[in-house]
């Protein structure tokens, strides 16, 4: 059966709220067919080629691959990141943007000019150069993974600046956005197979927990369901 | 638009602005309520699953204000140059119809009595030279049993599920042995108890403290109240605190109180109406009305009224005196005028228990105002006498419903990494085994800490934006240190493997980038001297007293006890003596 996806996307979503979702047998036919259209590698549409290397190589290290699972990068994160730089967020439109722009105590906060997508743009040219200048390879996509991790480490702790942005600035809004990546709902791209709340043990949109208040200390006992109606 | 003439005109659309439009319309008056955000519906915007996205939600602010347009300055110290909060974070004011009171989380506190004459009775207790130099300490010059049978009001309008300790000067309950006398019983009886919450209750029982059902505006059963709108049970989604309420069980403007209200023909509610300012006639005694900007035409109108009411969240009360030119603005220096004076905000710091493994807390299972607390430390509930400083908090277990990226990104806690390598298992032991107690205490008011207007950055309108000089003090911090020690050993009561207790540090300076909470007060505060508050005991401007200043702005200190209670009784307080006296003659309730 073939419908357009936004029509399959609402059918599911209609059934997740009502109980007839919940003994429909064949709703995993359903995730399963939406999983499907994310198949294909997904394609950058603000990144650049060399920083979607480097941001897949530094998604994987701020959550790496182990024992619990896959790393970020393998979850989504990119993908996640490159949609937001074209949503309101990433263009900086939820902050006030306007001048003129002091630079303060740090407790005062972001006083950048840039939004998002040009803190990323600035910073992971100057993070490449950094590399070549400290390390002999051409850029942090290149470095081994530990070397990798040391770089990112020395962002986060180190006073150096990465162009006009404050490397410990950047690694933060890097983290912070793997990290969304990784747990959001997967309609944000990241979060592939519903792997982060896995993780954690957040059911997700299930959002009823009426037979849940207290049950001594037991586990929740089911698995998490996206918005669309994805489970795992 | 022209101009056109109304009974009185309401700004913001939050529960001090709704409930003062309820309250007006049902006096007979026309009402018109601008509110500068959008219009928000239950049924469209909180719908289920849409509403519970954590991206959306929390995290990308759908239901908070949009910095973009307007935000505040912020500095710690007076020789210090303010700059932008230009990213939501410490605080998060919230936009459009309901306000903040759409998105809060429901604990629906009355008020310590103690607290409305802090000043006084902590002088009656330990002398005037007790209150340290700079501390603006003040009474709110109105009694608790002036406020009770408001405060029992707003409960019934809200549908808040609590436990009674006495009623009528009977003990009838095992609620907060703490709390003021009631003249009636919740209307809902407490909310159920979480595992992380009766874990506290028991250990906390055990070291001698006095737990309680925390009172909460979610509702435990179903509920009708007096305006005749419904809310459902509460199913502890874990979506209260930064969404709307898909169940209908957290109070909110939208849910009890706009439904009734939209019925009335004498109500019109405005939403992209922002307004600019307050107009006065040429003595500054009277307003004749506010200029709002339409957000949709980008038009200036003007709406003449008799009344106006100032009730939008409390640093915009504040910020909109300013700009209007109510009132004289507070100078620090010269420590004149009041505009501005006592502003004040919460302690608050938060404290992680690790249980054993077997041990599942389900941090996601919540409802934002359930949860159990202990008000042995708050208030005057304790003596300050050997420990030299002035308020205190409540500590709790408040459960509200930990969603996965605000836990993923503010990390384990403890000395575990905040990414790489050991994350992932930190991360996983504390979403599923640890929880939380926070000391949700007072704040002073000081000289040095106060609102104006800022002199270099402007709103997206060309007007000044407010200036917050704010700053902890060594009374706060020690207040803090003091009472979360006294967590420690209900921690290890519970049988905690390990934990970490959350204080301010000495000489802690106050940092705009962590969420905090969003309990700001003061600025515009209420009182009996006309020189050191802004307001009168009915909340109505010393200055111009056709103008009506509500919200938490009216607050001399921060209370221990979060505010929303406390707002909609003063909502309440001041409208029935709008109605009962102010209405037959209007001019200034009290002679200055």
């Amino acid at each position: 059966m073939k419908l357009p996806s936004s029509t399959r996307r609402n059918f599911t979503a209609g059934l997740l709220g009502s109980t007839s979702f919940w003994i429909y047998g064949g709703h995993k036919v359903w995730a399963d067919a939406l999983q499907a259209e994310s198949g294909q590698p997904y394609q950058p549409r603000y990144f650049t080629a060399e920083e979607w290397r480097f941001l897949n190589a530094a998604c994987a290290r701020i959550f790496p691959a182990d024992a619990h699972g896959p790393d970020a990068a393998a979850l989504g994160a990119p993908e996640f990141i490159d949609r937001q730089m074209n949503t309101p967020y990433g263009h900086g439109e939820l902050w006030y943007m306007s001048g003129p722009f002091r630079s303060g105590a740090p407790n005062l906060g972001y006083q950048l000019s840039l939004p998002p997508r040009d803190l990323y743009r600035q910073a992971i040219e100057a993070a490449n150069a950094y590399v070549r200048d400290q390390h002999k390879a051409h850029s942090f996509a290149d470095l081994s993974a530990p070397d990798q991790t040391a770089v990112l480490k020395a962002f986060e702790q180190g006073k150096m600046m990465l162009g006009t942005v404050p490397a410990h600035t950047f690694f933060e809004q890097l983290r912070q956005n793997t990290l969304e990546g990784v747990f959001s709902d997967p309609l944000y791209g990241g979060n592939k197979g519903l792997a982060g709340w896995t993780l954690l043990g957040f059911p997700g949109a299930r959002a009823d927990f009426m037979d849940w208040v207290n049950q001594k200390g037991a586990p929740y006992p089911f698995g998490p369901v996206s918005i669309s109606g994805e489970t795992a | 638009m022209c101009a056109k003439k109304v009974d009185a005109v309401v700004i913001g659309a939050g529960w001090a602005g709704s409930i003062l439009a309820k309250e007006l319309t049902e006096a007979g008056l026309s009402v018109v309520m601008l509110e500068r955000g959008d219009e928000r519906a239950t049924a469209v915007e909180g719908d289920y699953p849409s509403s519970i996205d954590e991206l959306r939600g929390a995290i990308r602010h759908r239901l908070f204000q949009n910095l973009s347009q307007s935000t505040v300055t912020i500095r710690n110290t007076l020789d210090q140059e303010a700059l932008p909060y230009r990213r939501l974070a410490a605080f998060l004011p919230g936009e459009g119809v309901g306000g903040a009171g759409l998105h809060w989380s429901g604990v629906h506190f009355r008020v310590a009595p103690d607290d409305l004459a802090l000043r006084t009775n902590v002088v009656a207790r330990y002398g005037k030279g007790f209150i340290p130099e700079g501390m603006n300490l003040q009474d709110y010059g109105v009694t608790y049993e002036e406020l009770e049978p408001f405060f029992d009001k707003a409960e019934k309008v809200f549908g808040t599920s609590g436990e009674p300790y006495t009623i009528n000067g009977k003990v009838v309950g095992k609620g907060n042995r703490f709390a003021p006398d009631r003249s009636d019983a919740f209307p809902l009886p407490a909310m159920g108890e979480v595992y992380s919450a009766s874990l506290f209750r028991t250990a906390a029982a055990s070291v001698g403290y006095h737990p309680y059902a925390l009172p909460a505006a979610n509702a435990s059963a179903q509920y009708t109240n007096p305006y005749g709108v419904q809310m459902g049970p509460c199913n502890f989604c874990g979506y209260c605190s930064g969404y709307d309420c898909y169940m209908y069980s957290k109070a909110s403007p939208n849910v009890n109180i706009l439904p009734a209200l939209r019925q009335d023909s004498k109500f019109t509610l405005i939403t992209k109406a922002h307004v600019l300012k307050v107009n006065l006639d040429a003595d500054k005694k009277k307003a004749t009305g506010v200029t709002y900007l339409d957000l949709r035409t980008k038009k200036q109108v003007e709406l003449d009224a008799d009344l106006v009411i100032i009730s939008a969240f409390q640093f915009h009360n504040v910020h909109l005196m300013l700009l209007s030119g109510i009132g004289q603005p507070y100078d620090p220096k010269q420590n004149t005028g009041t505009v501005g004076r006592n502003f004040v905000y919460q302690t608050i710091t938060t404290s992680r228990a690790w249980l054993s493994p077997k041990q599942y807390t389900n941090l996601f299972v919540g409802a934002g105002g359930a949860g159990v607390a202990i008000d042995d430390f708050n208030s005057m509930n304790f003596d300050h006498g050997p420990l030299g400083f002035v308020g205190g908090s409540p500590v709790w277990v408040n459960q509200a419903g930990v969603k996965p990226i605000a836990a993923a990104v503010g990390g384990p806690g403890g000395k575990a990494p905040t990414w790489g390598e050991g994350y992932k298992d930190a991360m996983m032991d504390t979403y599923r085994h640890s929880l939380t107690i926070d000391a949700h205490g007072s704040n002073m008011a000081y000289r040095d800490v106060y609102l104006d207007l800022d002199p270099t950055y402007t709103n997206a309108y060309g007007q000044a934006l407010l200036r917050m000089t704010f700053n902890w003090k060594d009374n706060d911090i020690r207040m803090n240190q003091y009472v979360v020690g006294k967590i420690e050993p209900v921690i290890k009561a519970m049988g905690a493997t390990r934990y970490s207790l959350g204080m301010l540090k000495d000489g802690e300076v106050f940092d705009t980038r962590r969420y905090q909470t969003t309990h700001l007060g003061g600025g515009a505060i209420m009182g009996s001297d006309p020189k050191t508050s802004c307001v009168n005991k009915y909340l109505q401007s010393w200055d111009v007293s056709n103008v009506f200043v509500i919200g938490a702005s009216a607050f001399p200190q921060g209370m221990g006890y979060n505010p929303t209670g406390m707002v909609a009784a003063l909502a309440y307080w001041a409208a029935y003596h709008i109605r009962t006296t102010y209405l037959k003659n209007p001019g200034p309730m009290v002679q200055a």
